[in-house]
């Protein structure tokens, strides 16, 4: 089982995997098959795909501990990134094909519309984390200050899951779903943070940088 | 040359209809089918005929309407794949997969309350009220998106007609039908079922307001509103109800379904105007399917001059 999560092989397949959201959006666009509505899909889909991502990422640390897994670590820059790339991705398909680049128009949105002004926050607070997100920037920083740094991901996926339940008309399954599983994910950290335990809580560090990875 | 005409050729020739719906599928099926993992269920989904409760029959000689737009038509592709019925699912794609095995024969309509004439009638005695007009309608959706279709029925007033209402009648209600066995979906989807819906007597009387029973040359299929819907073209399409089974003549203004749900965000009137947006989105601008751009919406979505005098002397910012 280590030598899975600890093995190169491993790590490009989860890469790939990674991909396949986007590749079945270029296998439906060459099969027509996009729905009636083809830039709605993309929008959704997207968005979908970049909510799941921040919450597989927030449950690494989770799962580390309580599976016992701290190789687990190795994949979370990847997820964290691949988050970030499908929120790139949806935020194009909205000032591309949503807007075709109308600034005031997008501008007017993002003051106006509260649900785009959540997920525009959500957005933009990756940002920062992204480009941190590099060994050498580690370095720079020092590990807790990046660690605090990186904590704005629990408020981006807040706003990104905000965004998604302001947004909808009435079907607030699906948006309160994600909201329930972001809540546990972001409880069993204060839990850990302040419950009594038998062992000092573990710091939660990235790998010491041996060599660049991607 | 000798040019004869195939009388070789028969009905039993024609690729059956739900062969030809089908087809889409299969085109995918064969690409997939080389995908281990998924052949075995996307054959067996091939093998079972899932359209087979389509019972579309043809409407002939339908008269033209004055009303009808020279717009280009959406694919019936398009208006059968993409529909908003949360009885059958909230995603768009929901009711052309979960709408296949509504039954809806036989069906009644009550037509009661405020009228002289309160009577059920079956869908044969609807089709027969009025000659059948095919009516190509520019149909705007409060989501900014929209469509064009060739709906077929007859002016809805036929029917108010039909059941003489009394002077106390000021309004219709409309009712879809709900069945939780059958609509198992309707339980996810945020909103209160039966479906209710609602018009003032004078909108309900104007000409453009349509009872529908069919669209491009049938009758109407499952997910876009079986057996017998009402169309409003110049009103967002939640005010368009569904698969009716309930009209009722009021004095009152009945509860409509959206409304209760959030009154703030969807007015009685819901007519189209794209000076009034939703809070939480423009209106200004709508998605005609099959168009990359969007265009710009127009007030009553084009019907201006059939029903802005309805609405004299309204301020419809606040009766949006």
């Amino acid at each position: 089982m280590r030598k899975l999560f600890t093995s190169q092989w491993t790590k490009v397949v989860v890469f790939l995997l990674c991909l396949m959201p986007l590749a079945s959006l270029g296998w439906r666009a060459l099969h027509n098959d996009l729905s009636a509505n083809p830039i709605e899909f993309i929008t959704h889909a997207t968005g979908d795909w970049t909510l799941r991502f921040l919450l597989i990422t927030l449950a690494i640390t989770p799962l580390r501990k309580i599976l016992r897994l701290p190789d687990l670590i190795r994949f979370r820059r990847m997820l964290g990134l691949f988050a970030f790339f499908y929120a790139c991705l949806h935020f194009t398909t909205y000032i591309w094909l949503d807007k075709f680049f109308d600034l005031a128009e997008i501008w007017k949105d993002v003051a106006k519309r509260r649900y785009i002004t959540v997920g525009f926050t959500a957005f933009v607070l990756l940002i920062p984390l992204a480009i941190t997100s590099t060994t050498g920037w580690i370095r720079r920083l020092g590990g807790r200050r990046w660690q605090q740094l990186h904590r704005l991901i629990y408020i981006s996926a807040i706003c990104g899951v905000i965004h998604y339940y302001w947004l909808v008309k009435s079907a607030v399954l699906r948006p309160l779903t994600y909201a329930a599983i972001l809540a546990v994910l972001l409880l069993w950290r204060i839990a850990i943070k302040y419950w009594p335990h038998p062992r000092p809580a573990a710091v939660d560090l990235p790998p010491k940088p041996q060599r660049a990875q991607a | 040359m000798l040019i004869r005409k195939a009388p070789d050729l028969t009905y039993a020739d024609v690729t059956p209809k739900s062969l030809y719906l089908d087809r889409r599928r299969f085109l995918r099926g064969m690409g997939i089918a080389g995908v281990a993992a998924l052949a075995g269920t996307r054959l067996w989904d091939l093998a079972s005929p899932r359209r087979s409760a389509f019972a579309a029959t043809k409407f002939d000689g339908l008269l033209k309407s004055p009303f009808s737009t020279t717009e280009k038509q959406n694919t019936y592709d398009d208006v059968t794949h993409y529909n908003n019925f949360y009885e059958f699912g909230v995603d768009k794609s929901d009711p052309s997969k979960n709408a296949q095995k509504f039954q809806t024969s036989p069906w009644t309509v009550s037509v009661e309350g405020e009228v002289k004439k309160p009577r059920k009638f079956t869908l044969d005695e609807i089709i027969k009220l009025a000659p059948l007009e095919e009516r190509i309608y520019r149909h705007r959706c409060v989501e900014a998106w929209s469509i064009v279709v060739p709906w077929i029925g007859f002016s809805f007033s036929a029917l108010i007609k039909a059941v003489e209402p009394t002077p106390k009648a000021q309004y219709v209600a409309f009712e879809s039908y709900y069945d939780p066995k059958q609509m198992p979906w309707g339980k996810y989807a945020g909103i209160d079922f039966p479906y209710a819906e609602g018009l003032r007597l004078d909108e309900a009387m104007n000409p453009l307001a349509l009872l529908c029973v069919g669209m491009y040359g049938e009758s109407l299929p499952n997910q876009d509103g079986a057996p017998v819907r009402i169309v409003l073209p110049w009103k967002y399409g939640f005010k368009s109800a569904k698969s009716l089974v309930k009209i009722r003549f009021t004095e009152k203004q009945p509860p409509t379904t959206w409304n209760r749900m959030a009154s703030n965000e969807y007015g009685f009137y819901a007519n189209v105007n794209p000076k009034v947006d939703h809070p939480r989105w423009s209106q200004a601008k709508e998605r005609r399917l099959g168009e990359f751009f969007k265009r710009e919406t127009l007030m009553f979505n084009g019907y201006g001059d059939q029903v802005a005098s309805v609405y004299n002397g309204m301020d419809l910012r606040k009766n949006y």
